[in-house]
């Protein structure tokens, strides 16, 4: 399976790759690490007239520390998110996701932004960036502008990116010392999530004083569990209250029915997952 | 688009088009077929090869991606007709059938041992996620894996990582055939 034929160009600088953006229009593709986009275009699902590597811009790739938040580079591979001691300190619910996204050889080149810009609701990055309301930075001919977590994703496959803009860094505020985990149900190595929870909690005494649950696929978009949360926050952390707080999981929840589970199944897995998460963060 | 990459040792200068496959730039421009196609999908992870010393899967790559880049395949391994340990364990242990997956095997081990020179199987087999064998050989290939650590000097993991010294504590169960 071959592509269609495009034009290909490799910027050296945001403002090149902003400008190539521009100047090809709606058909224009963006091209990371494409592990999302090299299997989409094989299968002639998308044939765009022009790909923009962003694969050698050096601004967009790396983790920096800005005092109260981390910066991840769009172009950063999985391989490095998931291995970087900033973020296993700041931001361990990342890292813990990152670690379960497709299999080592695609974390070595497929990246955090291109994975969260692409929004396919099973991706298992969604869900931790908006529990732990990370904020994208975006470029356009216009200049740079932050789109919050809870703006970002629209609908399935559907950012809050307009035509022309280009997905830059990643802010993620820290979470010193939150203990996390991210629970994910496939039927075999290296699948899709059928449902996920990315769970992160900060436990004082035996108490939850605070918690952070997002949900994967369990919508078109990731979905905050607030009310798990609600549930959760001054309680001690006890099997009971856990189990209390996740039956509450599927509020607020649209899930689909597939080949792979209909949406009564999801809403049950939503539930035990949860509750899987929320123990694990918390002990 | 001209390109420009080292293979296996081995400088390449060519036109390509730029929906070129890096697998079809090996196998059909350099004539490299030691790398196969297996699913075509990118799930099985047969086309392994290594990109400036991280494994790739080349069906998932484009060849233009790959321009001043360092690529490694199976065929690279061997030295001077001497097997790869990686390769003479796979051999030693039975760890092929039909053989098919076996070059996406190796070079995926390989990058496993690079980072964790002394795995225990629940590590090999989280490390070979990405690889699918149709025979369902895994009980072998995840032997071998384990045997090669063994025996692998740490030079033979490439030099591109930092070296680890080689543990000689193997759990007693993996023994050479």
């Amino acid at each position: 399976m071959i592509p269609a034929a495009f034009d290909y160009v490799v910027p050296a600088s945001v403002d090149d790759a902003v400008r190539e953006l521009h100047d090809a229009g709606e058909d224009a593709k963006v091209l990371a690490g494409g592990q999302s986009l090299l299997p989409v275009l094989r299968m002639r699902l998308a044939a765009p007239s022009k790909i923009i590597d962003i694969g050698r811009i050096p601004e967009l790739k790396g983790i920096r520390d800005e005092g109260d938040h981390l910066v991840i580079g769009a172009a950063t591979p999985h391989h490095e998110v998931q291995k970087n001691q900033l973020v296993r300190d700041h931001a361990l619910l990342i890292a813990l996701a990152t670690e379960t996204v497709a299999d080592p050889q695609v974390r070595h080149l497929g990246t955090f932004g291109g994975a969260l810009a692409h929004a396919d609701p099973a991706g298992d990055l969604l869900a931790p960036a908006l529990a732990l309301d990370a904020v994208f930075v975006v470029a356009g001919m216009d200049g740079r502008h932050e789109i919050p977590a809870s703006e970002f994703f629209v609908d399935y496959f559907t950012t809050a990116l307009r035509p022309g803009e280009l997905l830059l860094e990643v802010k993620v505020p820290k979470y010193t010392g939150w203990r996390a985990h991210y629970e994910k149900f496939n039927r075999v190595a290296q699948a899709w999530s059928i449902c996920g929870v990315a769970a992160a909690c900060r436990v004082d005494g035996g108490t939850i004083a605070e918690a952070r649950v997002g949900l994967t696929n369990m919508s078109s978009v990731p979905v905050r569990a607030r009310a798990v949360e609600q549930a959760l926050v001054g309680q001690q952390a006890t099997a009971e209250v856990i189990k209390a707080a996740a039956s509450h999981a599927v509020d607020g929840t649209l899930p689909t029915s597939d080949g792979n589970a209909d949406a009564e199944y999801r809403e049950h897995l939503a539930k035990v997952l949860t509750e899987r998460a929320v123990t694990a963060a918390c002990s | 688009m001209r390109i420009t990459t080292t293979v296996d040792g081995t400088s390449y200068t060519d036109e390509v088009e730029p929906r070129m496959l890096l697998v079809q730039y090996l196998r059909e421009r350099l004539g490299k077929v030691g790398t196969v196609v297996g699913c075509d999908t990118s799930n099985c992870g047969a086309c392994t090869v290594h990109l400036d010393g991280q494994s790739v899967k080349s069906c998932s790559v484009l060849a233009v991606q790959a321009d001043g880049r360092e690529i490694t395949t199976i065929e690279g391994l061997a030295d001077d007709g001497e097997l790869h340990p990686l390769q003479q364990a796979f051999h030693d242990n039975h760890a092929l059938q039909c053989g098919f997956c076996t070059p996406g095997m190796i070079m995926q081990a390989l990058d496993l041992l690079k980072e964790n020179p002394d795995p225990d199987e629940d590590e090999v087999r989280s490390g070979l996620e990405g690889n699918l064998c149709r025979c369902t050989g895994y009980q072998n290939i995840v032997k071998a894996v384990r045997a090669a650590a063994e025996q692998m000097p740490s030079a033979a993991r490439q030099a591109d990582v930092p070296q680890e010294p080689v543990t000689a504590s193997m759990p007693s169960e993996v023994s050479q055939s």
